[in-house]
C-alpha cells in the first residue's frame, strides 16, 4: 500500500517542481524517489508484510510486491532516458515525467487490486497515460495517428472489459475479488459469470496485443515516439499480462476445459503470426512490435498452469522487459537524429560503436532464447511447467517459433556487423550507454541466478 | 424500485444493455467521423452503466451504483484525452475523418 501512495505522491511532487521552476533537479530527484520506493517495496516483500487495505480495495502480497518492484525498475530506466530524449522539449519535461509516474501508479494498482473497481481504475490510469504519451509528439502526423488508433482500440477494449466486470458483478453480487473467488467454487453459477470472464479476458487480450486482437500494435508502436514505444512494449505489456494472470487465478478460470483450449489456440496463434510477420519488417520498432506479440503468446502459456506459474511468469516478464529496455536504449541512441527507425540506420554499428552493438546483440539473443541470457532460462521454466500440465504439442510449437524468431533477430545483428557504416555517429550520450549496460547486466545476472526471482513466488 | 424490476425482469434489462452495447460497437466499426466514433464509445460505456444500476437493484446492493460513478469519471477523462488528440489531428490534417489516418502500414 505504501508503494502506491509513495508513487502517487512522487508524481504530484513532480508537478510541483514545474511550478517552482526546478526542472533541472527533477530527473535526479525522481530517480532517487523511485529508488527509495523500490527499497521500501523490496523490504515489504522480504518481510512478507502482507495485508489488505481500505476494505480489501488494495491487497498487498508477494505477487503484487514482486511485480511492483519490477515495474519500478523499468520506470527508473525509462525516466533516466527521458532527459536526452526530450532535450528539445525541456519546457514540458515535468509533464512527461509526471505522466510516466502516474502510469507506474496505475501499473502498481493493477497488480495489487483486491476489488474489481481498483482493477478498472488501475487499467484506465495506465491506458489514459499511454494515450497521451503516444500522441505526445503533436506536430507529427504519425504520432497523432498512433495516438488516435491506440485511443480508439484502447477505449473499445475498456468498454468490453467494463461489460465483463458488470456481468461478473451480476453473477456474484460483489466486486470483492476474495469473495468472488470463494463463490466461484460453488456448483451452480449464473451463466453471466462465465460470460463476464470471457469478456474481461478479451479486453485484456487487447491490452497485451495477443492474436486476434493484435492489429493495432504494429501501427501504434511504429508511430509513437520511440521512448513511448519502449514503455508500451515493456512496462504496459508486462503489467497487463500479470494482471490477467492474477485475475484469472482469483476467478478459478482454469478448471474449465474450454477455457484452456482457448488459451492454447490464442497462444499458438500469437506466437506464429507474430514471428511470421516480424520476418518481413524493415522498421525496427515494427519488428519489435511483432516480436512483442509473439512474446505475449509465450507468456500466455502461464495461464494454463494457474496458481503455480507465478514465479515463471515473473521471471519471463523480467527477462523480456529488461532485454527490451536494453534494445530500446540502443535504438534511441542510433535513431535520435533520424525520422525513421529502419534497419539501414543500424548498418556498421559494430564498427562505429562496438559496445552498443554488443549490447543490442545481447538483448536480441536474450529475446530469442539463447543460453547465458535470462531469456533462455525463462523459456525453459515456462516450457517445463507447460509440459507438466500436459500440453506437449504447445511446447513443440513454441520451440519451433523460438527458432523462427532467431531469423529476424539475426537480420538486425548481421546488419550491424557485416554492412559498412553509412553515417557518422558522433556525440556519445552517457545515459543511453548507462541504461543499456545496466539492463543487459541485469539480464545476464538473472540468467546466472534464476532462483533469485523464481523463488519469490512459489 | 424492486417492484418495477420484478415486473420487467432482469433479463430484459440485460437485453436492452446488450442491444445498446452492440449499437455502440457497430458505430465504432462503421462510422468514419471521429466525433461520432467517440459518441459510439460513450454509448457502449453507458449501456454498461445502465446494466450496473439494474444489477445493483437486483442484488439490493449499493456497490454497483458506486461503480457507475467511477466509470463515468473514467469515461470523462478518456474522452478529454481523445478530444485533445482529435484537435491535434485537425490542426495537422484539416479533417477528422479517420480514413485519412493511413500513414502507418506494412
Amino acid at each position: 500500500m505504501s508503494t502506491l501512495i509513495a508513487i502517487t505522491a512522487l508524481g504530484v511532487v513532480c508537478l510541483l517542481f514545474e511550478i517552482l521552476n526546478w526542472r533541472k533537479a527533477m530527473i535526479p530527484f525522481t530517480i532517487l524517489g523511485l529508488l527509495g520506493t523500490l527499497g521500501m517495496t523490496v523490504c515489504e516483500l522480504v518481510d512478507e508484510n502482507i495485508g489488505s487495505f481500505y476494505n480489501n480495495m488494495v491487497v498487498v502480497d508477494a505477487f503484487s510486491q514482486s511485480f511492483s518492484s519490477l515495474f519500478i525498475v523499468l520506470t527508473i530506466f525509462l525516466i533516466a532516458m527521458s532527459h536526452n530524449f526530450y532535450q528539445h522539449h525541456q519546457a514540458k519535461i515535468s509533464d512527461y515525467i509526471a505522466i510516466k509516474i502516474f502510469l507506474l501508479a496505475g501499473a502498481v494498482a493493477m497488480v495489487s487490486f483486491g476489488n474489481l473497481a481498483m482493477f478498472f481504475l488501475g487499467i484506465e490510469i495506465l491506458s489514459i497515460s499511454l494515450y497521451i504519451l503516444a500522441a505526445s509528439n503533436r506536430l507529427n502526423v504519425r504520432s497523432n495517428e498512433a495516438g488516435m488508433k491506440y485511443f480508439l482500440m484502447g477505449s473499445f477494449a475498456s468498454g468490453i472489459l467494463l461489460f465483463g466486470i458488470c456481468l461478473i458483478y451480476g453473477g456474484m453480487g460483489t466486486f470483492d475479488v476474495a469473495e468472488i473467488a470463494e463463490l466461484s467454487h460453488s456448483a451452480e453459477l449464473p451463466i453471466w459469470f462465465p460470460i463476464g470472464i470471457i469478456l474481461v479476458t478479451i479486453g485484456m487480450f487487447f491490452k497485451i496485443a495477443a492474436v486476434p486482437f493484435h492489429f493495432w500494435a504494429p501501427d501504434v508502436y511504429e508511430g509513437s515516439p520511440a521512448l513511448t514505444t519502449a514503455t508500451m512494449s515493456t512496462l504496459a505489456k508486462v503489467t497487463a499480462m500479470a494482471t490477467l494472470y492474477k485475475l484469472l487465478c482469483a476467478m478459478n478460470a482454469d478448471v474449465n476445459h474450454a477455457f484452456q483450449i482457448t488459451v492454447v489456440v490464442v497462444s499458438i496463434a500469437s506466437m506464429t503470426v507474430g514471428n511470421l510477420m516480424a520476418l518481413r519488417q524493415a522498421n525496427v520498432k515494427r519488428m519489435l512490435a511483432f516480436s512483442g506479440i509473439s512474446h505475449a503468446g509465450f507468456m500466455l502459456m502461464a495461464l494454463l498452469n494457474l496458481n503455480h506459474a507465478g514465479g515463471a511468469l515473473l521471471y519471463y516478464a523480467a527477462a523480456y522487459a529488461l532485454a527490451g529496455i536494453a534494445a530500446f536504449a540502443v535504438i534511441l541512441y542510433v535513431c535520435k537524429d533520424n525520422d525513421n527507425e529502419d534497419v539501414t540506420n543500424f548498418h556498421g554499428l559494430g564498427k562505429t560503436n562496438p559496445l552498443l552493438a554488443a549490447i543490442l546483440t545481447g538483448a536480441l539473443l536474450s529475446m530469442a532464447g539463447i543460453p547465458v541470457f535470462s531469456g533462455f532460462f525463462a523459456k525453459l521454466a515456462l516450457f517445463s511447467l507447460t509440459i507438466k500440465s500436459g500440453y506437449l504439442f504447445l511446447v513443440i510449437v513454441a520451440v519451433i517459433n523460438s527458432i523462427i524468431s532467431v531469423g529476424y533477430y539475426f537480420k538486425l545483428i548481421l546488419a550491424m556487423y557485416t554492412k559498412e557504416p553509412n553515417q557518422q555517429r558522433n556525440g556519445t550520450s552517457m545515459v543511453y550507454y548507462g541504461v543499456a549496460f545496466a539492463s543487459i547486466t541485469l539480464t545476464i545476472l538473472l540468467g546466472l541466478f534464476p532462483s533469485l526471482v523464481m523463488d519469490l513466488l512459489g | 424500485m424492486g417492484n418495477v424490476l420484478n415486473q420487467i425482469g432482469i433479463e430484459n434489462y440485460i437485453f436492452l444493455a446488450v442491444i445498446l452495447f452492440c449499437i455502440g460497437v457497430f458505430g465504432v466499426l462503421y462510422r468514419r467521423n471521429a466525433i461520432i466514433v467517440f459518441m459510439s464509445i460513450e454509448i457502449m460505456l453507458n449501456a454498461v452503466n445502465l446494466l450496473f444500476v439494474a444489477f445493483s437493484t437486483y442484488h439490493q446492493d449499493a456497490q454497483g451504483q458506486i461503480f457507475v460513478f467511477f466509470s463515468m469519471a473514467v469515461a470523462a477523462a478518456e474522452v478529454a484525452v481523445g478530444l485533445a488528440i482529435v484537435v491535434s489531428i485537425f490542426r495537422n490534417l484539416g479533417s477528422i475523418d479517420i480514413d485519412n489516418l493511413k500513414n502507418l502500414k506494412g
